[in-house]
């Protein structure tokens, strides 16, 4: 409210009712610009001070916080087969990250991605284990992706055609097809689609060698699929119409309905391809991690990306370095459960305590704290 | 025509079940109260879970053989509530001091709440050289009660007085927060910033402190469900840890308090629906089978039940449109006094 009468009343009142208070010990005031060097100098410390507290952390745990971040990254970055490891959980950390983003973007919370990625993977494993045998590999490999670009992309798509439609909410509609979809495949795992050779294991059977991705530098070709679906993303997000569509719905829906944007169009496509690119990580994950699929095909990954497209603020080339970061605790934690037997939930842990820290610290990218006496305004 | 179908018991499993559920509602709707939409009731529903798996253990293990089932359940509950409102208190620091995203915030809280779950689960589990569990005397604490002659009452007995003190303690909670929004003082001023926090503010109410003890203690309270759910869960594996013990009752919490549109009694009402959904399998099957055995459903139509419901009442909710008893206004939007 800018009102220049309401502002006069204001200070009226306070010139009258609050005449005995004096200057507040500290103000805030907002910003007008933050410079790249500070902005990048405060998220940095904010990263810092959670690595600090995760420390403080490991050392009540009884052990040396430096030695552990020491062995940390030397079993995730620490030689060629470690590295390659690491390698395999970035990718789906970075190709879930780049569709939840888009759906951010758009100010639409998709917590689905799980779902999506089931749903991707479950179309795709249809192909590798049904009909594996009627086409060539290539073939086969460009059906199973099409088909989980289509089932994650419809997946995802539900929630946006009641929130186009109603204005439903779309956190829990989004959350709760996680379960639908988590429920579906264990039917199929543990019904029609158990292999009968497993001597009554509920298990799926491993795909066909025709159904699996080939390799280059010793790890599946998801990474390249990642790298490419990263410029693709990023030339959508930043040249293209529908991806500043997309920024305009998100900033306000009254701004873009004025603006002629069909604000319901933008909605269901959007979270289509949201949807979809969470389904291209379902079948990376079955065709190239896996090859085969079970009620654990996500391993998370869909939690763990919205991790990823908040801290790179939604751009596609920051989520590169966030999601290796993220893929390095992950690998690192598992190092140091064998080493020092510290369980790998340490590493939720010290995401869950970064994300707490970065939030924090856009509070000092967005305002100065004035203290009292300091009429220039000192900024901390 | 429902013969064979167990009533009685049913509806004794629907309570046990709906229990964790409520706690997490009630707990939800007094954060929602004062303005804050916090998304991270799983997150502090594992924090209670662990926490009071962890302060009976070191109570147990302090207390040698001398341990009192009485006091060990204490500790449970009183520490497992803090946990949840050390969840809230993180929420409160980053909303309300810090502006943060609430949506953002909350699904932080709940990567973090698990995460520090599953840690404290499992470096008890190894502490304890296995699985963590608590001693029989606390596991009795939190069994069914038995008052003789009330309990004996047949069917009544069963479907009102033999719970476990938890239930009891949820309705109780219910019964204070219904008190609080409508009879007092307190109740109105938290109302007032939820729906208006500037005009609050202007009235001399202190918004901050209104918001950090709402989204605290509305926070304990989802703590509650999550020790409720840790240590009085029927069957073998009370006072047990498991990892991602909550599994969705959290998310489950956020969509009654949509349902119960804001006021405890309806989430009295709602929580019992969903426990009776997740309880169906117990009972429907069984009767399935005795009357269509032909018809086999598999048991995960059954888990799917609560989480559609749940999907069914925002939906419901906005195709209708309804205004009354809607959410609190300013639920979602932090409140900047120097930008009014």
């Amino acid at each position: 409210m800018k009102d220049e009468d309401l502002k006069t009343t204001e200070e009226h009142a306070r010139s009258t009712g609050y005449k005995e208070h004096h200057e507040p010990w500290i103000r805030m005031v907002k910003r007008d610009d933050v410079s790249k060097k500070r902005a990048i100098a405060v998220r940095a410390a904010a990263i810092a001070g959670a690595l600090i507290v995760g420390g403080i952390l490991i050392f009540l745990m009884g052990h040396n916080p430096i030695l552990v971040y020491g062995d940390m990254i030397n079993g995730s970055l620490g030689s060629p087969l470690v590295l390659r490891e690491t390698t395999r959980l970035a990718i789906p950390l970075l190709i879930t990250g780049m569709g939840i983003g888009l759906a951010f973007k758009m100010r639409f919370w998709n917590i689905g991605a799980e779902g999506q990625i089931i749903a991707g993977a479950t179309a795709a494993s249809y192909f590798a284990l049904f009909h594996h045998q009627n086409m060539p590999s290539p073939v086969l490999l460009v059906v199973m992706f099409i088909a989980a670009v289509v089932a994650g992309g419809i997946w995802g798509m539900i929630p946006a055609v009641f929130k186009a439609k109603w204005n439903t909410n779309e956190t829990l509609f989004t959350l709760m097809l996680n379960y639908i979809a988590l429920e579906g495949i264990r039917y199929l795992q543990f019904g029609p689609w158990r292999d009968p050779g497993m001597m009554g294991f509920p298990v799926i059977s491993m795909f066909n060698q025709a159904a699996r991705l080939p390799r280059v530098f010793g790890v599946h070709i998801g990474w390249i699929i990642a790298l490419v679906l990263v410029a693709l993303v990023y030339i959508y997000m930043k040249k293209s119409k529908q991806g500043y569509e997309i920024t305009v719905v998100g900033e306000s829906i009254q701004t873009a309905r004025y603006a002629g944007i069909n604000v319901k169009m933008v909605i269901l496509r959007t979270m289509f391809i949201s949807g979809a690119i969470a389904g291209i990580t379902g079948f990376v994950t079955v065709a190239g991690a896996n090859s085969t699929i079970s009620e654990g095909v996500t391993g998370g990954v869909g939690f763990t990306a919205i991790t990823v497209a908040w801290l790179a603020k939604l751009n596609p080339a920051a989520m590169i370095a966030i999601s290796v970061f993220l893929a390095i605790l992950q690998k690192g934690s598992g190092t140091i459960q064998t080493i020092y037997g510290i369980p790998e939930a340490a590493a939720q842990l010290l995401t869950g305590l970064i994300l707490f820290f970065m939030l924090g610290c856009e509070f000092f990218l967005n305002y100065k704290l004035i203290f009292r006496g300091n009429k220039k305004g000192a900024a901390l | 025509m429902l013969g064979g179908f167990d009533f009685v018991n049913f509806i004794f499993m629907a309570v046990i079940a709906a229990t964790p559920l409520l706690f997490a509602t009630l707990g939800e709707i007094l954060t929602q109260k004062s303005g804050s939409l916090n998304l991270g009731v799983e997150g502090m529903m594992s924090m209670g879970a662990a926490a009071a798996i962890a302060a009976s253990y070191f109570y147990e293990s302090a207390a040698g053989a001398g341990l009192s089932g009485f006091v060990s359940a204490s500790l449970a509950v009183l520490i497992g509530f803090l946990a949840g409102a050390l969840g809230g208190l993180i929420y409160s620091v980053l909303t309300v001091t810090f502006r943060a995203n609430q949506n953002v915030t909350g699904l932080a809280l709940t990567i973090f709440g698990i995460g520090a779950a599953n840690l404290v689960g499992e470096l008890l589990g190894i502490r304890a050289g296995g699985r963590t569990t608590v001693d029989d005397a606390t596991k009795t604490m939190f069994s069914g009660i038995n008052i003789s002659t009330l309990s004996d009452i047949p069917v009544i007995g069963r479907i009102f007085f033999s719970y476990n003190f938890m239930v009891y303690l949820a309705i109780i909670t219910a019964v204070i927060l219904i008190i609080l929004f409508n009879k007092t003082r307190t109740g109105l001023n938290l109302r007032s910033v939820g729906e208006s926090p500037a005009t609050a503010d202007a009235v001399g109410i202190n918004v901050t402190k209104y918001k950090y003890i709402a989204a605290s203690v509305g926070g304990g309270i989802c703590g509650l469900g999550g020790v409720y759910i840790s240590m009085a869960t029927i069957g073998g594996f009370a006072g047990t840890w498991d990892n991602n013990i909550i599994a969705g009752r959290g998310w489950i919490a956020v969509a009654l308090v949509i349902f119960a549109a804001w006021r405890p009694a309806r989430a009295m009402i709602g929580a019992l629906l969903f426990g009776g959904l997740s309880a169906l399998w117990l009972y429907l099957g069984p009767w399935l089978q005795n009357h269509l055995p032909n018809a086999s459903i598999p048991q995960q139509v059954y888990n799917v039940l609560p989480f559609a419901a749940t999907i069914l009442v925002p939906i419901i909710t906005s195709i209708r449109q309804s205004k009354d008893h809607s959410q609190p206004k300013s639920c979602g939007t932090n409140y900047f006094r120097e930008e009014r």
